[in-house]
């Protein structure tokens, strides 16, 4: 069927395999919770509107390998949620392992790649002798053998009507292909309707006037019928098929067996009862020949996001949400907008600051329903972007399983705050240091079942992800109950590769932070679970250059926490606006931790540390943003200027003197590189309401160079 | 972009067109096709620890756009800037940049044939930024190569930067 199109398949492929991808970690999360016994029925029914979607799809591009599979598979899943089939881990497990199968195959089919011939045959074995004796699909090209063959050939004569609807082009169906497919079958004959034709004036290209009605006398029982026709038969197309001779009503119940759910049904059977018994969803079909029904020609990207969206919500909460898929471009012009909106909103609100409510009261109101409206806005467009974690926690229960294996280790998972919602530029930067904490958590925090068992802790170790809101970022925890962070060895090994001094003094909470340092692995050996060249301190890059931070938690013995935070968004930021000399900056409002005019008495000049400022008792540098930057004309007498206490990801302190604090103030974030190239101490610019340019200050660049600007004084 | 092309390869008999501007008494030419737009000088944000030549950052309608003074970079000395003077914006490798000149002089019309090579000086450093010279209504012009100019402009930045 694909040889010959003589059109284009490629973009609708590309939404296919996306759709798959979506699927396939849908099915495994669903099969994780089955697995774990904490399933319901819904999630079975789940899973196999996953695996059921994906055999539409390859049917339509023609992966048969592929479809193959997925059709025992899913047979294997209808005989499991009807009750025919007990569930058990040895089935949950043989979910687990078909799922891979089938990602297997449709990466194959992706790559375009041939997978070995018998590539996951004892898994299709196994799931074929789940479901007993019922005949395997007709593939022409049956992948391996150990599907029971099909059964002895009878030939057949069947009638099939197919009437396509109006719209059914559109959703890229060639019903040439279809019919070309159904012949291939038997012997057939084929007269088309032509009634339906307009005049050619009125023709339009895209619509779909012919039905046909043909006779074929096959060999092939009618699932292969119902094959050619299963990715539009009821949805965009309604196809009628009687066996000669057999009377309709005989059919039905044997599909409904089949489980196959496509809707392929006689026209006078009893439509709602056939449809009810199925409960899927899928078998839309118009009630009488001839009518188009502008419903059932939903373009089937909709169709399946809206599944998608759907099967999810079911597990839990049953909410029905609808969804669509939009270009991710759009939605970022839809960004770029809003932040001109801002701008343009914060000038407005800068020109008629020189006005109070008493002389212009609705001018002011306007404004600040304006400012409202606004932020509001703009948080919801961000919230487009916006994504569930749980796309980033689904993958963790395999790595937690796999690894555990592995490593003969127990563990067990424990998620929350799945459905907190974060950037999707985010959550694509996540998804590697989140694997390797996992990874760390399992291979060095969690001890062998004997040693827990030694040290009186359960033998299974407990690994918590969770995901939280908290003051306008996204605090993601990986917390286990193992061995925590050694704090000899680790201080052992920074004094070793030289990132310490012998002898200093650290804290608990410096020597927990060491492990971040460059080049820093107290792995003895590289294991292939650990220490594949990704340090800490690459995923504390990855989770910097998202502008967000990480830190450690430990207790020997106890455990650790991993915590990280990030911003909601990359596109928007709340900022202090600060005056030094003729130039402003922002500051983001996260490192700022206070500000304050210090006397005379806080304020201390140090040989070879330069200005150190007392705060309750603690001390901090004072870093002359003047100096660093070499700006003329501003304060340098720190009683005379402010000095705002920021922190840094690292968690370090570092007092920044400006002229003055201008005020709070919503900052769209601009690239500077993208005509120039990256500033140090600048991570970004951004436009104030007056049009100019200010510069986004980059605090942790800045602490280092302040270190710099010192030592060349 | 067909500023680049080296005086060679353009076809005899063909004309290009340039915009002239001034910097103090000497006039540069620049091919048109590389320019965005033209508008008078506004304020600049300054970059920190860049060269001085380079002039800080404007907001051109939501972009960041940066501002290389041409005197400064020929070692004229700083451009004081005021209202009278124009910022050229052109397209480089991909990046839109400013550059700060005194004023605009013409559009002028040259064909390959009257492009002179430039004489090989001997520590002039800015030459090699030169693709020709010309002479319109008996004044010199010297045509500037955009490309050259501001490929060693960032690379060197790069470098420095990365020091």
């Amino acid at each position: 069927m694909s040889d010959d199109q003589g059109y284009d398949l490629s973009q609708f492929k590309a939404t296919y395999f996306e759709e798959c991808a979506e699927l396939l970690a849908m099915a495994e999360e669903t099969i994780a919770r089955l697995q774990e016994g904490t399933g319901s029925d819904e999630d079975l029914n789940a899973v196999f509107r996953c695996v059921h979607s994906i055999k539409g799809g390859a049917g339509a591009f023609s992966f048969e390998e592929l479809v193959h599979f997925a059709h025992v598979f899913e047979t294997a899943l209808d005989h499991l949620r009807s009750g025919k089939v007990e569930m058990s881990s040895h089935v949950a497990d043989l979910m687990v392992r078909g799922n891979d199968i089938l990602g297997d195959f449709v990466r194959a089919a992706q790559a375009d790649t041939a997978l070995p011939a018998d590539h996951g045959a004892d898994i299709l074995a196994q799931l074929a002798a789940l479901t007993g004796a019922v005949p395997v699909v007709v593939a022409k090209k049956p992948a391996t053998a150990s599907a029971p063959p099909p059964l002895p050939t009878v030939e057949k004569t069947f009638s099939i009507r197919f009437h396509p609807s109006p719209d059914m082009l559109r959703t890229g169906n060639e019903p040439l292909l279809m019919l070309r497919e159904l012949g291939s079958l038997g012997r057939m004959s084929v007269i088309a309707d032509t009634n339906g034709l307009p005049a050619l004036t009125e023709m339009d290209a895209l619509h779909s006037y012919l039905s046909w009605t043909c006779t074929l006398i096959t060999s092939h029982d009618r699932t292969a019928i119902d094959e050619v026709f299963e990715f539009v038969a009821g949805d965009t197309a309604q196809v009628i098929v009687t066996e000669e001779g057999a009377a309709t009503a005989a059919i039905i119940p044997a599909h409904g067996e089949e489980g196959d759910g496509w809707g392929l049904f006689a026209p006078l059977a009893a439509d709602d009862t056939a449809k009810g018994e199925e409960g899927d969803g899928w078998g839309l079909f118009a009630p009488l020949p001839g009518t188009a029904q502008p419903a059932q020609a939903a373009p089937k990207p909709a169709a399946l996001a809206a599944n998608t969206a759907n099967a999810p919500a079911a597990g839990g909460n049953a909410v029905h949400t609808a969804s669509i898929r939009v270009d991710l471009d759009k939605i970022d012009r839809l960004v770029n907008m809003v932040g001109e909106l801002v701008i343009t909103q914060a000038m407005l609100g800068q020109q008629a600051s020189g006005f109070t409510v008493e002389s212009h009261p609705e001018l002011i109101q306007g404004l600040q329903e304006l400012s409202h409206h606004t932020r509001e806005l703009q948080e919801n467009v961000m919230a487009i972007r916006a994504q569930p974690v749980k796309a980033l926690f689904s993958k963790a229960p395999r790595l937690v399983r796999d690894l555990s294996t592995k490593l003969g280790k127990q563990a067990r998972l424990v998620m929350s705050g799945e459905n907190t919602e974060v950037d999707k530029t985010v959550i694509e930067q996540l998804s590697d240091p989140l694997t390797h904490l996992i990874r760390n958590a399992l291979d060095h925090g969690i001890e062998t079942p004997e040693e827990r068992m030694a040290m009186g802790k359960p033998a299974e170790g407990t690994i918590h992800l969770a995901a939280q809101h908290r003051s306008g970022r996204i605090f993601i925890e990986i917390q286990d109950d193992g061995r925590g962070i050694d704090r000899e060895r680790v201080l052992a090994k920074a004094v070793e590769k030289g990132l310490v001094e012998r002898g200093q003094q650290l804290t608990d909470e410096q020597i927990d932070m060491l492990i971040f340092a460059p080049g820093f692995s107290t792995a003895a050996e590289v294991s292939d679970v650990s220490g594949r060249g990704v340090g800490m301190d690459v995923v504390r890059k990855n989770i910097q250059d998202v502008g967000g931070r990480v830190v450690v938690q430990s207790t020997p013995g106890a455990g650790s926490r991993f915590i990280l935070s990030l911003p909601l968004t990359l596109a928007v930021m709340d900022g202090m606006l600060v005056q030094v000399g003729g130039q402003r900056y922002v500051l983001p409002l996260t490192n700022i931790v206070e500000s304050l005019r210090p006397t005379a008495q806080q304020a201390r000049s140090l040989v070879d540390v330069g200005e150190v400022l007392t705060i309750r008792g603690e001390y901090i540098n004072l870093m002359p943003l003047h100096v660093v930057f070499g700006i003329d004309g501003a304060i340098t007498d720190p009683t005379k200027g402010l000095v705002v206490i920021v922190e840094t990801e690292g968690g370090e302190r570092v007092g920044l003197l400006v002229d003055e604090l201008l005020g709070q103030q919503q900052v769209v974030i601009k690239s500077l590189d993208s005509n120039f190239r990256p500033v140090r101490g600048i991570s970004a610019a951004t436009i104030l309401g007056d049009g100019r340019v200010a510069l986004i200050l980059d605090v942790s660049a800045l602490r280092h160079m302040g270190a710099l600007a010192l030592a060349a004084q | 972009m067909q500023n680049a092309t080296p005086v060679s390869e353009i076809q005899a008999g063909g004309t290009r067109q340039f915009i002239s501007f001034t910097i103090g008494e000497e006039e540069y030419g620049v091919d048109i096709m590389a320019i965005r737009e033209i508008k008078g000088w506004t304020a600049s944000t300054e970059l920190p620890n860049t060269p001085e030549y380079m002039r800080g950052v404007i907001n051109l309608r939501g972009a960041i756009v940066p501002i290389f003074d041409l005197r400064s970079r020929f070692s004229g000395g700083l451009t004081q800037a005021s209202a009278r003077h124009v910022i050229i914006v052109v397209s480089v490798h991909d990046r839109v940049i400013g550059i700060l000149v005194d004023a605009v002089a013409d559009i002028i019309t040259v064909s390959a044939a009257d492009i002179q090579p430039v004489p090989e000086l001997d520590h002039h450093d800015h030459s090699g930024f030169l693709t020709g010279l010309v002479t319109v209504d008996g004044r010199m012009v010297a045509l500037l190569d955009l490309h050259q100019l501001f490929d060693i402009e960032l690379v060197a930045d790069a470098i420095t930067a990365a020091a």
